[in-house]
């Protein structure tokens, strides 16, 4: 509750704002405690200042999707109540190896501010951000109460860091691990959990690649009752799996290890029978190495999947058709384009209710187009799923035409993210560019949030985006465009624009500046292998003061290109922390 | 006896063959040819898994061997590549003729053949001439990982090797980049038909020892990069692994673009083996035939299964120890599984030569 719930209002107005406000702040902040949307909670702010203060005081978490964007002391200034922060850090590029190390994002900072401001913090989840392990044990001595950490594509950090949480967290109700760039060096961290600790509601580790202790491991579980996701990894076996399922009935969120142990019939049975005891299981990844011989003892359970993880599972097309025959009530399914078209005309099928397919490539390396699947492969899923909303669709020829009828066949599509994994390929049966496909899209689809375009584009591309994408927030480009048109165009026309990430495109410093106006409402534009220069940048950072304009330099180029242009708004000002290779116009 | 051509493509599905190699093979592999050592070409992958899993330490049988069959100007091993698509792959090409020049059809220079071979190996797990151009460091990696894996391949295959050497210098920095990547430029491939105005494709002809890597492409986070080239690298282990109590071959089926694994200990006669065969393999089979939706356990029922494999469409058989292919069942059990380093489903048709076989229809599962 606020204490001085006037303090703000050293106006004159006092009064007015008293007789607008029909609600007594107690109350007001008691409705306003009831918002959890981030963004609706921003709306809220804007109102008045009465409800500013009422909503800075009621906020519980605070999400940041760009760690620069503000400082941790604003950060405290504003929220004095927060128990969970989500903070983002690198550009997503930083994924797929364009930023080099050390760029920053570290959370320590942050951390320091905290220990002060909000010591009763309960929750961090960081995406791209770097963590050392002595951030973590800092963390675990700042922190008495915390319960909840989740690490997403981070760096820095080691086992080490991960056994301090386990050691000293005696609350820890969430550790989610998930494809860091840390050093695994061993186990040992899992059995740090002490006897008596039993909180334990969320694990993860499916990412890690050493042994832990079954023994402690098995314990682990048995003693957390409240154990409802949990995740291990692949050096799990499947004789192990069945000693934890059976422990641990209550999953609603299972990700298995290695599933292709040797079993003797008896093993077999158990397994399957732990897994139909699990009545409430609804997600389901992992399966490692699986092959047809072992996924039918999943079967009991494949009635209430929503969503099946099948990205690291080399399932051919029949043995992906069978197991779907089992859930109808699939939701979300993630696969490997080793099913090819044809399990994908099973998952038509068989997935009446599907909303979310992601296909990606075991191979995205090889140019064999043999391998894989094809726009057939889409197109008979579209026709199956029309409530396909996500798609995110590894492949190496796409048409047009097909693309056309996919967005026919499911015109509510929400994030389109296609990858034609050879740069600049056109229309493999007409030879033409592929701008018809994504006018298609943009046309049809008018809930379109996120777009991820490939395949050889021109600016006509970029003008369909513009004219059409209204309710665009994240745009992904690479490799297409003609000229600085196509990037003026989408600058120009999409008005809920956020994030833009282009990379290997022929836009320049035109383009760059043409969206002066834009990128204040925008989180932030990478600009990567393009044609703009440090003048272009250099203009950009005079004209908008409150845009931070980085530049990254690769080593041997030329002084006059901009490498890599990083844009983004902040009310922090420039980075203090930016390493050697990093230039803030 | 020698499995004909013309499956090559089926059996090579192996995608094992991937990206990431470990940094200390590939820096082996830089040194041992510099020039040579760029991409694994598809276009030898007519190896198929088969092959190429062949070999599990050098020995030097095997590079003799090897050498020999290399210089077979036809196609002896299964995988091998038909003459027909290297035509197309000249014919494709004008502008690789330099690098063809690299590759001598004669085996004189045994060290060019063996590092060619290697930089093959990887590339042959695809089976695709076309693949050809614009192999990715990935695949150099992975052939690096495969030092040890010398498949033999008719000569002419090695002479199609575009482009990729030159990248070698280029790429060699790279190579200890994280990522793996695909070369732009590189494409003639067959599937690309289209367009010489294609952006990639116009660099590539001109210079492509000066094309620049594609760091970060196709958008895949390292951690599945590296989670399923390990997956491959599994697979690509010798194909006759004897460990404590076990003995694990590989088994491929013409048709399935991924191998499985038995550990023949665990069987004690040739009907158990067969039986499990058919379990591991019912799936794909199955799938082949479109037949979808059994429910349960049906579909692994042994009489069903047993009509698909023994139905006369396919045969097993294994490869012994001298390099033969013979019929499974022919000699006892446990002089099978001494000889025995690798096991192949093929299609009845392909097995002529074998042993006289009645070819039947292939009956439905109803």
């Amino acid at each position: 509750m606020d204490p001085n719930p006037k303090r703000r209002m050293d106006s004159p107005d006092l009064s007015e704002s008293n007789r607008f406000s029909p609600f007594p702040d107690e109350v007001l902040e008691r409705v306003l405690s009831l918002v959890k949307s981030h963004k609706d909670r921003s709306s809220v702010s804007l109102v008045c200042k009465d409800w500013y203060n009422a909503e800075r005081w009621s906020r519980t978490h605070v999400f940041i999707g760009n760690c620069y964007s503000v400082s941790p002391e604003i950060v405290a200034r504003r929220f004095p109540k927060i128990r969970g922060v989500t903070l983002k850090g690198k550009p997503r590029f930083s994924d797929f190896n364009l930023v080099p190390p050390n760029w920053g994002a570290d959370i320590h900072s942050w951390l320091v501010v905290f220990a002060s401001a909000y010591p009763f913090l309960e929750e961090l989840r960081l995406k791209r951000m770097t963590v050392t392990d002595e951030s973590l044990e800092f963390l675990v001595t700042s922190f008495p109460n915390f319960k909840a950490l989740s690490l997403l594509s981070c760096d820095g950090f080691s086992t080490d860091g991960l056994a301090a949480i386990a050691t000293h967290c005696k609350n820890l109700t969430e550790l989610d691990i998930q494809e860091n760039g840390m050093d695994d060096s061993g186990g040992g961290w899992l059995s740090c959990f002490p006897e008596n600790f039993t909180s334990l509601e969320v694990l993860n580790f499916a990412s890690l690649n050493s042994d832990v202790s079954f023994d402690a491991f098995e314990r682990l579980v048995s003693r957390c009752k409240s154990l409802r996701i949990l995740k291990v990894n692949k050096n799990i076996t499947l004789e192990q799996l069945q000693r934890v399922l059976v422990r641990a009935p209550q999953l609603t969120e299972f990700g298995t290890g290695s599933f292709h142990q040797e079993l003797m019939p008896r093993q077999y049975t158990e397994l399957e029978s732990a897994f139909s005891n699990c009545k409430n299981l609804h997600i389901l990844s992992g399966l490692w190495e699986a092959t047809g011989l072992y996924l039918p003892v999943l079967y009991p359970a494949c009635d209430s999947l929503i969503f099946l993880n099948l990205s690291y599972a080399t399932l051919l097309s029949g043995e992906l058709a069978t197991l779907l025959s089992h859930c109808p009530k699939l939701r979300r399914l993630w696969v490997l384009d080793t099913v090819e078209d044809k399990g994908l005309e099973a998952v038509g099928s068989s997935c009446p209710l599907l909303e979310e397919l992601r296909v990606f490539p075991m191979d995205p390396f090889d140019q064999d187009i043999l391998r894989g699947v094809t726009e057939s492969g889409f197109v008979a899923v579209s026709y199956g799923c029309r409530r396909l909303r996500y798609v995110l669709y590894f492949c190496r020829q796409m048409t047009n035409a097909a693309v056309a009828t996919i967005v026919q066949n499911c015109p509510g599509f929400t994030h389109f993210r296609l990858c034609i994994m050879n740069p600049g390929r056109p229309d493999y049966l007409t030879n033409e560019p592929m701008d018809e496909a994504f006018g298609a899209v943009v046309k049809t689809c008018t809930k379109l949030q996120r777009l991820a375009v490939s395949g050889l584009l021109t600016d006509l591309a970029f003008e369909y985006i513009g004219n059409y994408a209204k309710n665009l927030e994240a745009l992904s480009v690479a490799f297409a465009g003609s000229s600085d048109w196509g990037m003026q165009c989408v600058l120009r026309g999409c008005p809920k624009l956020r994030k833009l990430e282009i990379r290997d495109c022929p836009f320049g410093n035109a383009a760059l500046l043409s969206g002066l106006e834009k990128y204040e409402s925008m989180r932030s534009l990478w600009m990567s292998a393009c044609n703009v220069t440090m003048n272009g940048c250099r203009l950009l950072a005079r004209q908008m003061p409150r845009l931070n304009v980085e530049v990254m330099k690769d080593g041997e180029s030329d002084d006059s290109q901009a490498d890599k242009v990083y844009v983004y708004r902040s009310v922090a000002g420039p980075r203090r922390d930016a390493p050697p290779f990093v230039l803030t116009l | 006896m020698s499995p004909p051509l013309l499956d090559v493509e089926e059996e090579e599905g192996q995608s094992n063959v991937t990206l990431l190699a470990s940094s200390a093979s590939m820096e082996s592999t830089c040194q041992n040819s510099s020039a040579l050592m760029e991409r694994n070409y598809m276009g030898l992958s007519d190896c198929s898994s088969v092959d190429s899993s062949t070999l599990s330490t050098a020995s030097e049988d095997n590079n003799s061997s090897l050498n020999l069959k290399a210089t077979e100007l036809r196609l002896g091993l299964p995988g091998s590549r038909s003459p027909e698509r290297d035509s197309e792959l000249c014919l494709r090409s004008s502008e690789k003729l330099d690098e063809k020049s690299l590759f001598p059809l004669h085996p004189s220079k045994d060290n060019n053949y063996s590092s060619v071979q290697k930089t093959v190996v990887s590339g042959n797990k695809r089976g695709f001439s076309d693949a050809m151009d614009g192999f990715s460091e990935g695949n150099f990696l992975a052939n690096s990982e495969v030092n040890a894996m010398l498949s033999p391949r008719p000569s002419p295959n090695l002479g199609v090797k575009p482009g990729t050497v030159k990248d070698n210098p280029g790429t060699s920095a790279k190579m200890k980049e994280v990522v793996p990547q695909n070369e732009v430029q590189e494409r003639p491939c067959a599937a690309n038909e289209n367009s010489p105005s294609h952006i990639a494709m116009n660099n590539n002809s001109s210079a492509p020892a000066t094309k620049a890597q594609v760091v970060g492409w196709p958008p895949i986070r390292s951690f599945r990069k590296n989670t399923l080239a390990t997956t491959s690298k599994n697979n690509d282990e010798v194909d006759r692994k004897a460990g404590a109590g076990a003995l694990f071959v590989k088994v491929s089926m013409d048709g399935a673009p991924y191998l499985r694994k038995v550990d023949l200990r665990t069987y004690s006669a040739y009907q158990e083996l067969s039986s499990a065969l058919e379990k591991m393999f019912s799936c794909f089979t199955i799938g082949q035939y479109g037949s979808h939706g059994a429910p349960g356990r049906e579909m692994l029922s042994e009489s069903k299964l047993k009509d698909l494999l023994h139905g006369s469409e396919y045969v097993l058989t294994y490869e012994d120890k001298d390099g033969d292919w013979m019929l499974v069942g022919d000699v006892p059990w446990e002089m099978f599984t001494d000889t025995c380093k690798r096991l192949r489903i093929m299609k009845s048709s392909d097995a002529i030569g074998l042993a006289p076989r009645a070819v039947e229809k292939c009956r439905n599962r109803n």
